[in-house]
Protein backbone atom coordinates (compact mmCIF):
# COMPACT_ATOMS: atom_id res chain seq x y z
CA UNK A 1 0.00 0.00 0.00
CA UNK A 2 0.91 3.31 -0.84
CA UNK A 3 0.51 6.68 1.02
CA UNK A 4 1.95 10.32 0.65
CA UNK A 5 3.90 10.77 4.03
CA UNK A 6 2.99 14.16 5.32
CA UNK A 7 4.76 14.28 8.68
CA UNK A 8 3.89 17.77 9.44
CA UNK A 9 6.70 20.30 11.25
CA UNK A 10 6.61 19.18 14.60
CA UNK A 11 7.67 15.88 13.07
CA UNK A 12 10.87 17.77 12.45
CA UNK A 13 11.49 18.61 15.70
CA UNK A 14 10.02 17.99 19.62
CA UNK A 15 8.23 14.87 17.62
CA UNK A 16 10.90 13.46 16.19
CA UNK A 17 10.53 9.96 17.48
CA UNK A 18 7.12 10.00 16.42
CA UNK A 19 7.87 10.39 13.10
CA UNK A 20 10.91 7.44 12.74
CA UNK A 21 8.25 5.43 14.82
CA UNK A 22 5.89 6.11 12.31
CA UNK A 23 8.06 5.19 9.54
CA UNK A 24 9.32 2.11 11.06
CA UNK A 25 6.08 0.69 11.94
CA UNK A 26 4.31 1.38 8.42
CA UNK A 27 7.84 0.02 6.96
CA UNK A 28 6.93 -3.31 8.66
CA UNK A 29 3.55 -3.48 8.02
CA UNK A 30 4.39 -3.38 4.37
CA UNK A 31 3.33 0.18 3.57
CA UNK A 32 5.25 2.35 1.53
CA UNK A 33 5.58 6.39 2.07
CA UNK A 34 5.89 8.67 -0.61
CA UNK A 35 7.74 12.09 0.87
CA UNK A 36 6.25 15.39 -0.59
CA UNK A 37 9.28 17.17 -2.16
CA UNK A 38 8.84 20.64 -0.58
CA UNK A 39 5.82 20.26 1.61
CA UNK A 40 5.26 23.20 3.94
CA UNK A 41 3.30 24.35 7.13
CA UNK A 42 -0.43 23.12 7.38
CA UNK A 43 -1.10 26.55 9.28
CA UNK A 44 -1.62 25.11 12.14
CA UNK A 45 -4.21 26.64 14.74
CA UNK A 46 -2.38 29.97 14.10
CA UNK A 47 -3.54 30.81 9.92
CA UNK A 48 -7.16 30.92 10.84
CA UNK A 49 -6.19 34.11 13.56
CA UNK A 50 -4.44 36.17 10.38
CA UNK A 51 -6.80 34.80 7.25
CA UNK A 52 -9.41 32.29 6.19
CA UNK A 53 -7.87 32.12 2.87
CA UNK A 54 -4.42 31.80 4.04
CA UNK A 55 -5.38 29.34 6.60
CA UNK A 56 -6.76 27.09 3.43
CA UNK A 57 -4.13 27.99 0.74
CA UNK A 58 -1.40 26.67 3.51
CA UNK A 59 -2.95 23.35 3.73
CA UNK A 60 -4.09 23.23 0.03
CA UNK A 61 -0.98 23.74 -0.99
CA UNK A 62 0.73 20.68 -0.17
CA UNK A 63 -1.85 18.12 -1.32
CA UNK A 64 -1.49 20.29 -4.50
CA UNK A 65 2.73 19.21 -4.38
CA UNK A 66 1.03 15.62 -4.13
CA UNK A 67 -1.35 15.88 -6.12
CA UNK A 68 0.86 17.28 -8.84
CA UNK A 69 2.87 13.93 -9.12
CA UNK A 70 0.22 12.36 -10.75
CA UNK A 71 0.26 9.46 -8.15
CA UNK A 72 -3.12 8.52 -6.62
CA UNK A 73 -2.29 7.68 -3.26
CA UNK A 74 -4.36 8.74 0.05
CA UNK A 75 -2.43 11.06 2.14
CA UNK A 76 -1.10 9.57 6.03
CA UNK A 77 -0.62 12.43 8.76
CA UNK A 78 0.44 11.55 11.80
CA UNK A 79 -0.47 14.82 13.62
CA UNK A 80 -3.94 15.64 14.33
CA UNK A 81 -3.83 19.52 14.08
CA UNK A 82 -2.40 18.90 10.43
CA UNK A 83 -4.89 16.19 9.60
CA UNK A 84 -7.67 18.30 10.36
CA UNK A 85 -6.32 21.42 7.94
CA UNK A 86 -5.41 19.16 5.04
CA UNK A 87 -9.34 17.66 5.68
CA UNK A 88 -10.69 20.79 6.07
CA UNK A 89 -9.82 21.92 2.64
CA UNK A 90 -11.74 19.42 0.74
CA UNK A 91 -14.70 20.03 2.96
CA UNK A 92 -14.79 23.19 2.39
CA UNK A 93 -13.86 23.73 -1.06
CA UNK A 94 -17.12 20.78 -1.82
CA UNK A 95 -19.47 23.71 0.08
CA UNK A 96 -17.91 26.83 -1.93
CA UNK A 97 -16.96 26.30 -5.10
CA UNK A 98 -15.53 29.77 -5.32
CA UNK A 99 -13.06 28.90 -2.60
CA UNK A 100 -11.05 26.85 -4.91
CA UNK A 101 -10.67 29.46 -7.68
CA UNK A 102 -9.49 31.58 -5.01
CA UNK A 103 -7.23 29.07 -3.62
CA UNK A 104 -6.03 28.62 -7.30
CA UNK A 105 -5.26 31.82 -7.52
CA UNK A 106 -2.92 32.28 -5.11
CA UNK A 107 -1.01 29.21 -5.51
CA UNK A 108 -0.83 30.14 -9.21
CA UNK A 109 1.57 32.48 -8.02
CA UNK A 110 3.85 28.99 -7.55
CA UNK A 111 2.58 27.42 -10.55
CA UNK A 112 0.69 24.81 -8.45
CA UNK A 113 -3.08 23.84 -8.91
CA UNK A 114 -5.07 22.54 -5.96
CA UNK A 115 -7.46 19.21 -7.23
CA UNK A 116 -10.04 17.41 -5.18
CA UNK A 117 -9.64 14.11 -5.02
CA UNK A 118 -6.78 12.75 -2.58
CA UNK A 119 -8.00 11.39 0.44
CA UNK A 120 -6.88 12.76 3.81
CA UNK A 121 -6.30 10.35 6.80
CA UNK A 122 -5.21 10.61 10.28
CA UNK A 123 -2.15 7.55 11.07
CA UNK A 124 -4.70 6.25 13.42
CA UNK A 125 -6.86 5.45 11.06
CA UNK A 126 -4.64 4.28 8.37
CA UNK A 127 -3.06 1.66 11.29
CA UNK A 128 -6.89 0.65 12.29
CA UNK A 129 -8.66 0.19 8.81
CA UNK A 130 -5.83 -0.68 6.68
CA UNK A 131 -4.26 -3.45 8.69
CA UNK A 132 -5.83 -6.45 10.59
CA UNK A 133 -5.21 -7.18 14.29
CA UNK A 134 -3.87 -10.78 12.54
CA UNK A 135 -0.92 -8.48 10.73
CA UNK A 136 -0.36 -7.22 13.74
CA UNK A 137 -0.06 -10.38 15.57
CA UNK A 138 1.91 -12.19 12.77
CA UNK A 139 4.81 -8.76 13.16
CA UNK A 140 4.64 -8.45 17.12
CA UNK A 141 7.56 -10.54 18.45
CA UNK A 142 6.89 -10.49 21.72
CA UNK A 143 3.86 -9.77 23.80
CA UNK A 144 3.06 -6.60 25.98
CA UNK A 145 0.95 -8.83 28.50
CA UNK A 146 0.85 -7.36 31.22
CA UNK A 147 1.07 -4.00 30.32
CA UNK A 148 -2.26 -1.62 30.51
CA UNK A 149 -2.62 0.73 28.36
CA UNK A 150 -5.01 4.11 28.22
CA UNK A 151 -5.38 5.14 24.87
CA UNK A 152 -5.91 8.71 24.82
CA UNK A 153 -7.26 9.95 21.46
CA UNK A 154 -7.55 14.23 21.61
CA UNK A 155 -9.51 15.79 19.63
CA UNK A 156 -8.92 16.95 16.09
CA UNK A 157 -8.56 13.24 14.57
CA UNK A 158 -12.38 12.63 16.16
CA UNK A 159 -13.69 16.08 15.92
CA UNK A 160 -15.64 17.53 13.86
CA UNK A 161 -14.79 14.86 10.96
CA UNK A 162 -16.18 11.62 12.09
CA UNK A 163 -13.98 9.62 9.38
CA UNK A 164 -12.99 6.91 11.65
CA UNK A 165 -14.23 6.27 15.19
CA UNK A 166 -16.46 7.58 17.15
CA UNK A 167 -16.07 11.05 17.70
CA UNK A 168 -16.92 10.84 21.92
CA UNK A 169 -16.43 7.20 22.67
CA UNK A 170 -13.66 6.22 20.21
CA UNK A 171 -12.47 2.34 20.43
CA UNK A 172 -10.07 2.50 16.85
CA UNK A 173 -7.09 2.07 19.56
CA UNK A 174 -8.28 -1.27 21.27
CA UNK A 175 -7.95 -3.93 18.96
CA UNK A 176 -4.50 -2.57 17.97
CA UNK A 177 -3.56 -2.38 21.75
CA UNK A 178 -5.34 -5.82 22.72
CA UNK A 179 -3.08 -7.35 19.61
CA UNK A 180 -0.04 -6.57 21.04
CA UNK A 181 -0.85 -9.03 24.50
CA UNK A 182 -2.13 -5.49 26.41
CA UNK A 183 -4.65 -4.93 28.32
CA UNK A 184 -6.97 -1.39 27.33
CA UNK A 185 -7.34 0.97 30.47
CA UNK A 186 -10.67 1.51 31.03
CA UNK A 187 -11.45 5.42 31.44
CA UNK A 188 -13.34 8.18 29.49
CA UNK A 189 -10.70 10.48 29.06
CA UNK A 190 -9.18 9.71 25.71
CA UNK A 191 -11.30 12.07 23.31
CA UNK A 192 -10.77 15.42 25.85
CA UNK A 193 -8.98 18.17 25.23
CA UNK A 194 -5.78 18.46 26.31
CA UNK A 195 -5.45 21.95 25.84
CA UNK A 196 -3.60 22.52 22.58
CA UNK A 197 -1.84 25.58 22.10
CA UNK A 198 -3.31 26.57 25.30
CA UNK A 199 -0.47 25.53 27.06
CA UNK A 200 1.88 27.90 25.42
CA UNK A 201 -0.90 31.28 25.61
CA UNK A 202 -3.09 30.49 28.61
CA UNK A 203 -1.08 27.66 30.23
CA UNK A 204 -3.29 27.40 33.83
CA UNK A 205 -6.51 26.31 31.77
CA UNK A 206 -4.08 23.84 29.46
CA UNK A 207 -3.10 22.35 32.94
CA UNK A 208 -6.10 22.24 34.58
CA UNK A 209 -7.28 19.95 31.59
CA UNK A 210 -3.87 17.88 31.68
CA UNK A 211 -4.14 17.29 35.11
CA UNK A 212 -7.45 15.89 34.88
CA UNK A 213 -6.42 13.31 32.01
CA UNK A 214 -3.25 12.30 34.23
CA UNK A 215 -5.76 11.69 36.75
CA UNK A 216 -7.87 9.85 34.68
CA UNK A 217 -5.19 7.46 34.24
CA UNK A 218 -4.19 6.63 37.48
CA UNK A 219 -3.88 2.45 36.89
CA UNK A 220 -2.36 2.91 33.59
CA UNK A 221 1.04 1.68 32.94
CA UNK A 222 1.09 3.80 29.99
CA UNK A 223 -1.02 6.50 27.74
CA UNK A 224 -0.60 6.21 24.37
CA UNK A 225 -1.04 9.28 22.17
CA UNK A 226 -1.29 9.75 18.71
CA UNK A 227 -0.76 14.11 17.96
CA UNK A 228 2.71 15.31 18.64
CA UNK A 229 0.61 18.34 20.78
CA UNK A 230 -1.04 16.25 22.65
CA UNK A 231 2.19 13.80 23.49
CA UNK A 232 3.99 17.20 24.45
CA UNK A 233 1.18 18.24 26.43
CA UNK A 234 0.69 15.27 28.76
CA UNK A 235 4.30 14.58 29.19
CA UNK A 236 5.95 17.71 29.72
CA UNK A 237 4.32 19.47 33.28
CA UNK A 238 3.74 16.18 35.43
CA UNK A 239 6.13 17.06 38.17
CA UNK A 240 4.27 20.79 38.66
CA UNK A 241 0.95 19.30 37.81
CA UNK A 242 1.35 16.72 40.60
CA UNK A 243 2.41 19.42 42.70
CA UNK A 244 0.19 21.61 42.86
CA UNK A 245 -2.53 18.64 43.26
CA UNK A 246 -0.55 16.66 46.24
CA UNK A 247 -1.09 13.54 43.86
CA UNK A 248 1.45 11.61 42.31
CA UNK A 249 0.20 11.99 38.26
CA UNK A 250 3.59 11.12 36.60
CA UNK A 251 2.70 8.15 34.16
CA UNK A 252 5.02 7.04 31.04
CA UNK A 253 3.56 8.72 27.50
CA UNK A 254 3.85 6.95 24.51
CA UNK A 255 3.16 7.56 21.38
CA UNK A 256 1.41 5.18 19.45
CA UNK A 257 3.52 3.85 16.84
CA UNK A 258 6.38 3.20 19.65
CA UNK A 259 3.88 0.81 21.13
CA UNK A 260 3.70 -1.24 18.10
CA UNK A 261 7.46 -1.34 17.44
CA UNK A 262 7.95 -2.58 21.26
CA UNK A 263 6.16 -5.21 20.11
CA UNK A 264 7.33 -5.61 16.61
CA UNK A 265 10.75 -5.78 17.82
CA UNK A 266 11.99 -2.41 16.49
CA UNK A 267 15.82 -1.18 17.36
CA UNK A 268 15.53 1.66 19.68
CA UNK A 269 17.39 3.37 17.00
CA UNK A 270 14.37 4.06 15.25
CA UNK A 271 11.73 4.24 18.26
CA UNK A 272 13.81 6.54 20.13
CA UNK A 273 12.20 6.29 23.35
CA UNK A 274 14.78 8.17 25.02
CA UNK A 275 13.57 11.23 23.57
CA UNK A 276 10.62 10.83 25.77
CA UNK A 277 9.74 13.24 28.31
CA UNK A 278 8.00 10.44 30.83
CA UNK A 279 9.06 7.05 31.30
CA UNK A 280 8.30 5.71 34.88
CA UNK A 281 10.90 3.45 36.44
CA UNK A 282 8.15 1.24 37.01
CA UNK A 283 7.12 1.27 33.06
CA UNK A 284 11.14 0.90 32.10
CA UNK A 285 11.43 -1.90 34.68
CA UNK A 286 8.47 -3.54 33.40
CA UNK A 287 9.65 -3.26 29.97
CA UNK A 288 12.95 -4.76 30.73
CA UNK A 289 11.22 -8.16 31.75
CA UNK A 290 9.98 -8.64 28.48
CA UNK A 291 12.75 -7.65 26.49
CA UNK A 292 15.57 -9.08 28.55
CA UNK A 293 17.53 -6.26 28.10
CA UNK B 1 -21.83 9.49 8.10
CA UNK B 2 -22.59 12.63 9.95
CA UNK B 3 -25.98 14.37 11.02
CA UNK B 4 -25.33 17.51 11.71
CA UNK B 5 -22.32 18.97 9.42
CA UNK B 6 -22.03 22.63 9.57
CA UNK B 7 -24.85 24.71 8.23
CA UNK B 8 -24.18 26.33 5.37
CA UNK B 9 -26.54 28.52 4.30
CA UNK B 10 -25.56 31.37 5.05
CA UNK B 11 -22.37 34.20 3.77
CA UNK B 12 -18.85 31.92 3.75
CA UNK B 13 -16.42 32.57 6.30
CA UNK B 14 -13.53 35.00 6.18
CA UNK B 15 -15.35 38.29 5.33
CA UNK B 16 -13.68 41.37 5.86
CA UNK B 17 -13.89 44.41 7.19
CA UNK B 18 -17.69 46.05 8.85
CA UNK B 19 -19.36 43.03 7.62
CA UNK B 20 -17.05 40.45 9.38
CA UNK B 21 -19.64 40.59 12.23
CA UNK B 22 -22.88 40.85 10.33
CA UNK B 23 -21.80 37.52 8.48
CA UNK B 24 -21.28 35.68 11.46
CA UNK B 25 -24.00 36.63 13.27
CA UNK B 26 -26.23 35.29 9.92
CA UNK B 27 -24.51 32.39 10.20
CA UNK B 28 -25.48 32.39 13.93
CA UNK B 29 -29.20 32.71 13.90
CA UNK B 30 -30.28 29.55 14.30
CA UNK B 31 -28.84 29.44 17.73
CA UNK B 32 -31.77 28.96 20.45
CA UNK B 33 -29.68 29.53 22.63
CA UNK B 34 -29.63 25.96 24.34
CA UNK B 35 -26.31 25.86 26.29
CA UNK B 36 -25.16 22.63 24.97
CA UNK B 37 -22.54 24.44 23.29
CA UNK B 38 -21.40 25.72 27.43
CA UNK B 39 -22.17 22.07 28.78
CA UNK B 40 -19.59 20.51 26.32
CA UNK B 41 -17.41 22.81 25.97
CA UNK B 42 -13.40 21.66 28.18
CA UNK B 43 -12.97 25.65 28.96
CA UNK B 44 -15.95 27.22 30.30
CA UNK B 45 -14.87 27.01 33.83
CA UNK B 46 -12.00 29.46 32.45
CA UNK B 47 -14.16 32.12 30.31
CA UNK B 48 -15.50 35.10 31.68
CA UNK B 49 -18.50 34.33 29.76
CA UNK B 50 -20.03 31.59 28.31
CA UNK B 51 -19.99 30.00 24.76
CA UNK B 52 -23.68 30.39 24.88
CA UNK B 53 -23.85 33.58 25.72
CA UNK B 54 -21.29 34.98 23.68
CA UNK B 55 -23.47 33.73 20.81
CA UNK B 56 -26.35 35.56 21.55
CA UNK B 57 -23.43 38.92 21.84
CA UNK B 58 -22.83 37.91 18.40
CA UNK B 59 -26.30 38.02 17.54
CA UNK B 60 -27.57 41.06 19.10
CA UNK B 61 -24.20 42.64 17.45
CA UNK B 62 -22.83 43.85 20.39
CA UNK B 63 -19.28 44.38 19.79
CA UNK B 64 -18.14 46.18 22.85
CA UNK B 65 -19.31 43.49 25.05
CA UNK B 66 -18.16 40.15 22.86
CA UNK B 67 -14.56 41.68 22.07
CA UNK B 68 -14.32 42.70 26.07
CA UNK B 69 -14.36 38.85 26.47
CA UNK B 70 -11.37 36.60 26.56
CA UNK B 71 -13.72 33.79 25.55
CA UNK B 72 -12.85 32.83 22.32
CA UNK B 73 -9.06 33.31 22.86
CA UNK B 74 -9.99 30.30 25.35
CA UNK B 75 -11.31 27.72 22.84
CA UNK B 76 -8.67 25.43 22.17
CA UNK B 77 -10.60 23.83 19.40
CA UNK B 78 -11.89 20.75 20.93
CA UNK B 79 -15.15 20.57 18.46
CA UNK B 80 -17.39 19.49 20.74
CA UNK B 81 -19.86 22.24 20.81
CA UNK B 82 -19.49 21.68 16.91
CA UNK B 83 -20.13 18.18 17.37
CA UNK B 84 -23.02 18.54 19.27
CA UNK B 85 -24.90 21.88 18.34
CA UNK B 86 -28.53 20.70 17.87
CA UNK B 87 -28.68 23.40 15.37
CA UNK B 88 -25.71 22.17 13.34
CA UNK B 89 -23.67 25.18 13.74
CA UNK B 90 -19.63 25.63 13.16
CA UNK B 91 -19.46 26.88 16.75
CA UNK B 92 -15.98 26.17 16.62
CA UNK B 93 -15.15 28.13 13.24
CA UNK B 94 -17.17 30.78 14.80
CA UNK B 95 -14.29 31.46 17.52
CA UNK B 96 -11.47 31.12 15.13
CA UNK B 97 -14.09 34.22 13.12
CA UNK B 98 -13.55 36.00 16.26
CA UNK B 99 -10.16 35.87 17.07
CA UNK B 100 -9.34 36.96 12.86
CA UNK B 101 -11.75 39.84 13.40
CA UNK B 102 -10.09 40.60 16.73
CA UNK B 103 -6.74 40.34 15.52
CA UNK B 104 -7.72 42.52 12.32
CA UNK B 105 -9.22 45.36 14.38
CA UNK B 106 -6.83 45.67 17.45
CA UNK B 107 -9.85 44.47 19.46
CA UNK B 108 -7.63 42.71 22.11
CA UNK B 109 -6.67 43.11 25.48
CA UNK B 110 -4.52 39.89 26.17
CA UNK B 111 -1.99 40.31 23.52
CA UNK B 112 -0.48 36.70 24.36
CA UNK B 113 -2.58 34.73 22.16
CA UNK B 114 -2.37 37.43 18.87
CA UNK B 115 1.55 37.91 19.58
CA UNK B 116 1.90 34.27 19.49
CA UNK B 117 0.23 33.24 16.57
CA UNK B 118 1.86 36.13 14.81
CA UNK B 119 5.21 34.91 15.14
CA UNK B 120 4.49 31.26 14.20
CA UNK B 121 2.71 32.60 10.87
CA UNK B 122 5.72 34.94 9.72
CA UNK B 123 8.53 31.82 10.95
CA UNK B 124 6.20 29.96 7.95
CA UNK B 125 6.18 32.79 5.84
CA UNK B 126 10.60 33.06 5.93
CA UNK B 127 10.81 29.21 6.25
CA UNK B 128 8.22 27.49 5.12
CA UNK B 129 7.82 25.44 7.70
CA UNK B 130 8.30 26.08 12.26
CA UNK B 131 11.18 26.18 13.28
CA UNK B 132 9.59 25.53 17.05
CA UNK B 133 12.53 26.84 18.95
CA UNK B 134 12.85 30.39 17.02
CA UNK B 135 9.03 30.62 17.34
CA UNK B 136 9.30 30.21 21.05
CA UNK B 137 12.33 32.29 21.37
CA UNK B 138 11.01 35.20 19.50
CA UNK B 139 7.59 34.93 21.21
CA UNK B 140 9.33 35.38 24.31
CA UNK B 141 11.23 38.57 23.72
CA UNK B 142 8.15 39.76 21.82
CA UNK B 143 6.60 39.34 24.98
CA UNK B 144 8.75 40.94 27.80
CA UNK B 145 7.39 38.52 30.16
CA UNK B 146 10.38 36.80 32.10
CA UNK B 147 7.94 34.99 34.42
CA UNK B 148 6.02 33.59 31.64
CA UNK B 149 9.27 32.72 29.83
CA UNK B 150 11.00 31.50 33.18
CA UNK B 151 8.06 28.78 33.86
CA UNK B 152 8.88 27.37 29.85
CA UNK B 153 12.58 27.33 30.52
CA UNK B 154 12.95 23.86 32.35
CA UNK B 155 10.98 22.07 29.29
CA UNK B 156 13.06 24.37 26.88
CA UNK B 157 16.40 22.82 28.92
CA UNK B 158 15.15 18.85 28.79
CA UNK B 159 13.91 19.61 25.09
CA UNK B 160 17.82 20.96 24.10
CA UNK B 161 19.11 17.90 26.15
CA UNK B 162 17.62 15.25 24.16
CA UNK B 163 18.10 16.99 20.96
CA UNK B 164 14.21 17.58 19.64
CA UNK B 165 15.24 21.22 19.38
CA UNK B 166 18.39 22.91 17.86
CA UNK B 167 19.41 26.19 17.97
CA UNK B 168 20.01 27.58 14.58
CA UNK B 169 20.93 30.53 12.81
CA UNK B 170 17.51 32.47 11.96
CA UNK B 171 16.92 33.55 8.56
CA UNK B 172 17.59 36.86 7.04
CA UNK B 173 13.77 38.03 6.31
CA UNK B 174 13.44 39.08 2.89
CA UNK B 175 10.20 37.88 1.37
CA UNK B 176 10.92 34.33 2.73
CA UNK B 177 10.12 31.11 1.11
CA UNK B 178 5.94 31.53 1.32
CA UNK B 179 6.64 35.59 0.54
CA UNK B 180 5.03 35.41 -3.07
CA UNK B 181 1.55 33.42 -0.94
CA UNK B 182 1.46 35.84 1.52
CA UNK B 183 1.64 38.48 -0.54
CA UNK B 184 -0.89 37.60 -2.81
CA UNK B 185 -3.12 36.64 0.09
CA UNK B 186 -3.08 40.20 1.59
CA UNK B 187 -3.70 41.21 -2.13
CA UNK B 188 -7.15 39.40 -2.87
CA UNK B 189 -8.25 39.98 0.71
CA UNK B 190 -7.19 44.32 0.32
CA UNK B 191 -9.57 43.67 -2.69
CA UNK B 192 -12.55 42.11 -1.52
Amino acid sequence: MKYFYYSGCSLEGTAAEYDTSTRAVLRELGAELMEIEDWSCCGASAAESASYLLSMVLPARNIALASRTGIEADFVVPCSACYLNLRRVGDHVHRDEALAQRINEVLSEEGLTYQKGLKTRHLLDVLANDFSCEDLDERSRRKLSGFKVAPYYGCQCLRPYRDFDDPQQPASMDPLIEALGAQVHPWSAGARCCGAGLMTTKKNVALRLVGDILSAARGADCIVTVCPMCQMNLESFQSKISRERGEKLDISILYLPQLLGLAFGIRDRELNLHMNLALTEPFLHKLRTITGC
Amino acid sequence: MSTNEPNTNASPPGTRGADAMQTLAGRLSACMQCGTCTGSCANSESMDITPRHLWRLVQLGLKDCIFDSATFWICSSCYYCTLRCPRGLPLTDAMGELKRIAVAEGLFRDRTSPLFYRTFLDTVRRYGRVREMEVMARYFLALRSPAVSAGFTPLGIKLLMKGKIKPRIPGMSGRGKLGPIYDKVREMEARS
